[in-house]
């Protein structure tokens, strides 16, 4: 094992897969000269030269759609969108084209291309750079959509991702660059799609928490065991299609009772999604309405106490899975 | 108002130098025959969509066909060729079967998107037709891609991009010029003017009607040809071909010409006047054709008359193929979301297990659900008398065989 901040997880994932298949490339805005906006790219332009590691003018759909026609016709194009919001620049392609060339055009073109982006608030960065639409990829068919919390998965995840032959939004997250953990170092180190990880083991309650909110549902576990004698179960699934969703009703028959925590909008959100399946598969098994803790339902603002309140933390956490608990 | 046929020519004339020379005599006939396969098979889907066997909406390139054929010949057949929702002609120009493609516009198992894209989808990987695109400006960035990935696997393949002068409005557009540009991909740009943005006329939805000059400020030098003149578009595409490929340097070619139906079969044409129609329609592409290989002595009448039989013949079969082949089954519904493999054996949908809603990937091992299979056999079973309202029908045909246009005028 080797102790890794979540960047520099995701810097060895891009550089082993660009030094293992020479089809892989990568494109986004200053990702090259200046190293990434969040310097996951660091230093790649220097080792693998600038016809893989291309730095592209300010242009979403293009660049998108430009990785659509390479992977296309034969290569395997990897592109960084600067953040999640300016990938709605780019929707057409990732809906459009992307997710759907495959299918309609009868199975004969595959489209392995990855696109990575951040997500996230916390940074003041106010109501066009902080957003969180996992959600949004996660309703449209021919996506595979990843949403490491961890190092490991973030390196395991895309070095899958790069290899899947379908496309991949891959999601990570903006507070999470500089987190530090534990990530193999022995051989490669990939991670399957559609395999959730369970944080902690329980017995009173599941947490599910999506992207950074599997850090946040982890830790109100832990208050949840030192403050209020809950065995919490902490549950990350890593993937949102495929979605493992046989490791949450597992944990939920023998619980009984789930939160859902994510830091995107309460409508049509992973959390609603979830509780829905949720719900249709185990009925009978829950002893309480399932919870969602979600981020508010507004634009994200700018100021600071304002941006802290607008998204989820570890006291409503706590607060939503001892409600689950009430009366009985 | 649209350019008047006969300017835009007095143009084209300058800008080329003359007429362009005539092709070896095979490859003459063979434009006559591709051009006169895809008219005869236009004028068919039209009749079969007014009765209902094709469904969506049907763009026709009728009046177009120049554009199609000289452009499709100037490729190598490892170039690639993408398009847009108006693409049969672009298909069976590139060797797709007419047969694959009608089946695919009856939504049949053996289209050459298997049923999944219809009209405005079509493709075929291993002709290197890229695709048909729905979106107006969606392929421009796709066609860049190729152009990477040829530059990337260092290939000598070209991209040929077509797409209407609508989608020179696009984003996608200048994006995809100043990429193309700046990163000097293999890849021409041919911009099919047919003078309207579904029903809005060039000057009414471009500031600029010079399109070959739309890619200049991006480094993406233009050129017009005369996209009535299936020799002078293929002479104009080589030497766009030859800049690209060897040149590293992308261009825009600006193809004039005119659609000679609506927009779609759902178009009334009350945006222009049936004068001007019929002014472009003296300069039928086929027609003009015709009249210079039978004066060059190419070919006489007859011989016209038998390139238009055998194309006629062709969309029969055509017809017969796609009424035969079945309709994809509906256990099938779920093929090709995904790539499956190791990573992606299958997904949740709404449900997997609970019985009357989608599962996924796993609906193919397991019976249809009878409510699924009564809704599929009432479709599969087609139109009724009873039930659809027939479609209003076109015109039945644009050319009578030996080159005369509907009317009994000889063009040229």
């Amino acid at each position: 094992m080797a102790v890794l901040r979540y960047r520099d997880a995701l810097n060895q994932a891009l550089r082993e897969e660009l030094t293992r298949d020479e089809r892989v490339f990568l494109m986004g805005e200053d990702i090259g000269v200046f190293n990434g906006a969040y310097k996951v790219t660091a230093g790649l332009l220097e080792e693998f030269g600038e016809a893989r590691v291309r730095d592209t003018p300010i242009s979403e759909n293009t660049i998108v759609g430009m990785g659509v026609g390479a992977a296309m016709t034969g290569t395997r194009p990897v592109v960084e969108l600067m953040t999640i919001n300016f990938s709605l620049l780019a929707l057409d392609q990732i809906v459009n084209h992307a997710a759907h060339i495959h299918y309609m055009f009868g199975g004969q073109a595959k489209v392995p291309l990855v696109v990575r982006m951040p997500q996230g608030a916390g940074h003041q960065l106010g109501p066009t750079h902080s957003h969180s639409f996992e959600a949004l990829y996660l309703h449209v068919p021919g996506l595979l959509v990843a949403v490491p919390s961890t190092p490991a998965d973030a390196k395991g995840l895309l070095k899958s991702a790069i290899r899947d032959d379908n496309p991949v939004i891959f999601i990570e997250h903006e507070y999470l660059y500089g987190q530090r953990g534990d990530v193999p170092d022995d051989g490669d180190h990939l991670v399957p799609f559609g395999k959730a990880a369970v944080r902690r083991e329980g017995e009173d309650v599941t947490i599910v928490g999506i992207s950074r909110m599997a850090l946040t549902a982890s830790r109100a576990a832990e208050v949840l065991a030192d403050e209020h004698d809950v065995s919490a179960e902490v549950i990350d699934p890593r993937t949102l299609r495929p979605l493992d969703l046989d490791t949450i009703l597992a944990s939920v028959r023998k619980t009984n009772r789930c939160v859902i925590v994510e830091e995107g909008w309460p409508h049509g959100g992973v959390g609603a999604n979830l509780a829905a399946l949720i719900q249709e598969q185990a009925f009978d098994d829950l002893d309480a309405p399932v919870g969602r803790v979600t981020g508010a339902d507004v634009p994200m603002p700018y100021s600071k106490p304002l941006e802290q309140i607008a998204f989820p933390h570890e006291p409503q956490v706590v607060a939503a899975a001892l409600a689950t608990l009430r009366d009985i | 108002m649209a350019t008047t046929p006969a300017a835009r020519q007095r143009r084209d004339r300058s800008d080329s130098g003359g007429p362009p020379p005539l092709p070896a005599p095979e490859a003459a006939r063979e434009w006559l025959a591709t051009m006169l396969l895809i008219r005869r098979f236009e004028e068919r889907a039209g009749e079969l969509y007014a009765k209902a066997k094709i469904g969506g909406f049907l763009h026709l390139a009728i009046g177009e066909e120049a554009t199609i054929v000289g452009a499709a010949r100037a490729l190598r057949d490892s170039d690639y060729l993408i398009s847009t929702y108006r693409s049969h002609g672009h298909a069976i120009a590139r060797g797709t079967s007419p047969n694959a493609v009608m089946a695919e516009l009856f939504g049949k198992q053996d289209g050459c998107s298997r049923g999944r894209g219809g009209s405005m989808h079509m493709f075929d990987l291993a002709r290197r037709f890229m695709g048909g695109y729905g979106i107006v400006g969606g392929n421009l960035p796709i066609a860049a891609g190729f152009g990477l990935s040829a530059d990337l696997l260092r290939t000598d393949d070209a991209t040929l991009c077509m797409f209407g002068d609508g989608a020179s409005n696009q984003g996608t557009f200048g994006e995809t010029m100043n990429l193309a540009a700046l990163w000097r991909l293999p890849v021409v740009f041919m911009v099919s003017n047919n003078q309207f943005g579904m029903g809005t006329a060039l000057a009414r939805h471009s500031a600029v009607t010079d399109l070959q000059r739309k890619g200049e400020s991006f480094g993406v030098p233009g050129v017009r040809c005369d996209g009535m003149d299936v020799a002078d578009t293929h002479r104009t595409i080589v030497d766009a071909l030859h800049r690209a490929r060897d040149e590293r340097q992308p261009v825009l070619v600006e193809a004039v010409t005119y659609r000679f139906r609506g927009h779609s079969m759902a178009d009334p044409e009350e945006y222009r006047t049936r004068e001007q129609v019929a002014e472009w329609r003296r300069r039928d592409p086929i027609a003009l054709w015709s009249a210079r290989l039978i004066e060059a002595s190419v070919l006489d009448q007859a011989g016209v008359d038998q390139l238009d039989a055998e194309a006629v013949v062709k969309v029969d079969e055509a017809v017969a193929f796609a009424d035969a082949s079945p309709f994809p089954t509906p256990e099938s519904l779920y093929d090709d979301v995904y790539v499956l493999g190791d990573q992606v054996r299958g997904w949740y949908s709404v449900d997997e297990r609970s019985p009357g809603v989608h599962r996924g990937e796993h609906e193919r091992a397991m019976d249809v659900d009878p409510r699924m299979q009564e809704e599929y056999d009432q479709h599969a079973a087609g139109p009724h008398d009873s039930g659809d309202a027939p479609r209003p029908a076109d015109d039945a045909h644009d050319v009578a065989p030996g080159g005369r246009t509907h009317d009994g005028e000889r063009g040229g």
